[in-house]
């Protein structure tokens, strides 16, 4: 079908717990590949959204400068963005850094701590890995975000729900029981 | 009409009649006739705070605290109103973002009233920015911790050692953005007269007071607030058996 309205997914500084659980839908995967076609995803490995897309879905925060390239990319590509997960809406486990200084971190896992073993003595400079940010933003505090779903991960219940209602223009009103902050 | 009857002043919540004893407060009548007005700083059994003011009401048309404000004959008295649903909701929010609340590993989640006010509002996601603030953990205490990441200032721990307890293990220090619960002894609550039995190591509606070694003992599902909201037991009629 040609004008299936498209859906794209990514990963920032998440554990891909979320994604686990959009899977967790089970046999609705099928009617869901019925509605929709999946654009850039980490499911088909595709690295940058090819055509526009209705939905854009968002794991994780924005720990690094590349996090926020692939928010923006988003941003710039879908019509819509769910942050999905406590990870995408409060930063969530990675976010436990923002109360430390972030050189204090890195001295900790690669200088300092009991199993380091780094003769160098040097942390990781290498312009091949993304540049940490100052601490880990939620990310509607990077680009501007239309839908939120909590929960870590939210329940494939939650997530279902959440696309049915944007694919058929519905109002999104979750049921007692499917807003969860854990 | 009872002679008890007559005694009764009244007055109406969202249009519906309410009787009330003199000297009662909104919220205590209001819980009687099972209506149930959402609050965290009141607790049944302590003094009324008015601190939190996630209770606000209108009364005769002006903001007031359901918990301080005493019944009058005729007033009127909205509650479950939109508009009053999105101020009480950014007072959660305002709570969930000045602190550090992770659920996803806290042992009061689904527990816990914030988090269910929180849901019971339908909060997604706070209107503010996260402030990430530095706040410290005291486990001096053998059987009892104090996370002050979940701390949301209720003062009702304050409350129940002193008129419950008939100790005085908690109080405010500090002030302002400052303001914190500090404890009776300079090392910590270690060094407090603050037993695990004590009722002030129960009042925390928040996973800041925390007991040891009984946390995550109900599966998830079968926790207080999984599938009924916050204030379920009031609206089923059930505050007057308490
Ligand atoms: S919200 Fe939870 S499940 Fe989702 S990415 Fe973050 S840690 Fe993983
Ligand atoms: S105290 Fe309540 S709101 Fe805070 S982290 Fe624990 S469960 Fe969540
Ligand atoms: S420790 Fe708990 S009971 Fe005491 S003020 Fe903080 S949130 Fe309220």
């Amino acid at each position: 079908m040609a004008n299936k309205p498209k859906v794209a997914t990514c990963s920032l500084a998440g554990c891909f717990g979320c994604h686990m659980s959009l899977l967790d839908i089970d046999d609705r995967i099928l009617k869901l590949v019925e509605l929709v076609e999946f654009d850039r995803s980490p499911i088909n490995d595709i690295k940058r959204i090819e055509g526009r897309c209705a939905i854009g879905i968002i794991e994780g925060g924005c720990c690094t400068e590349d996090n926020v390239h692939v928010l923006e990319h988003f941003r710039e590509h879908c019509d819509v963005l769910v942050s999905t997960g406590d990870c995408a809406t409060m930063g969530g486990i990675p976010a436990l850094r923002n109360t430390i200084p972030l050189r204090e971190c890195l001295e900790e896992a690669y200088l300092k701590g009991p199993s380091v073993y780094n003769p160098s003595g040097r942390l990781p400079g290498d312009p091949e890995i993304p540049l940490m940010l100052d601490k880990v933003y939620p990310c509607h505090e990077v680009v501007k975000i239309d839908y939120h779903l909590p929960g870590c991960p939210p329940s494939a219940d939650a997530i279902w729900e959440t696309l049915v209602a944007l694919l058929s223009g519905k109002p999104l009103s979750l049921p007692y029981g499917l807003i969860k902050y854990d | 009409m009872s002679a008890q009857d007559a005694a009764k002043l009244s007055f109406t919540i969202d249009g519906k009649e309410v009787k009330a004893e003199p000297g009662q407060t909104i919220l205590q009548a209001a819980a009687l006739a099972g209506i149930y007005i959402p609050h965290l700083c009141a607790m049944k059994g302590l003094s009324p705070w008015g601190s939190c003011r996630v209770c606000t009401v209108l009364v005769n048309g002006k903001p007031q605290a359901a918990c301080t404000m005493p019944v009058a004959e005729g007033m009127i008295v909205e509650n479950d109103t939109a508009e009053l649903k999105d101020l009480r909701s950014s007072i959660v929010e305002m709570l969930f973002v000045e602190g550090n609340h992770f659920c996803m590993f806290c042992e009061k989640s689904g527990n816990c009233e914030l988090q269910a006010m929180g849901y019971r509002l339908g909060m997604l996601q706070p209107r503010h920015d996260y402030m990430f603030p530095t706040r410290q953990v005291d486990a001096s205490h053998p059987d009892v911790m104090l996370d002050h990441n979940r701390c949301i200032l209720c003062a009702r721990c304050i409350r129940a050692s002193k008129e419950l307890d008939g100790k005085n293990v908690f109080q405010f220090i500090h002030r302002g953005a400052h303001k914190r619960i500090g404890v009776d002894a300079a090392g910590g609550a270690g060094g407090t007269n603050l037993a695990v039995t004590d009722k002030a190591a129960e009042a925390c509606p928040v996973g800041c007071i925390v007991k040891k070694r009984v946390g995550f003992a109900v599966p998830i599902g079968q926790r207080l607030y999984d599938t009924k909201p916050i204030g379920s037991h009031i609206e089923a009629g059930r505050a007057a058996k308490e």
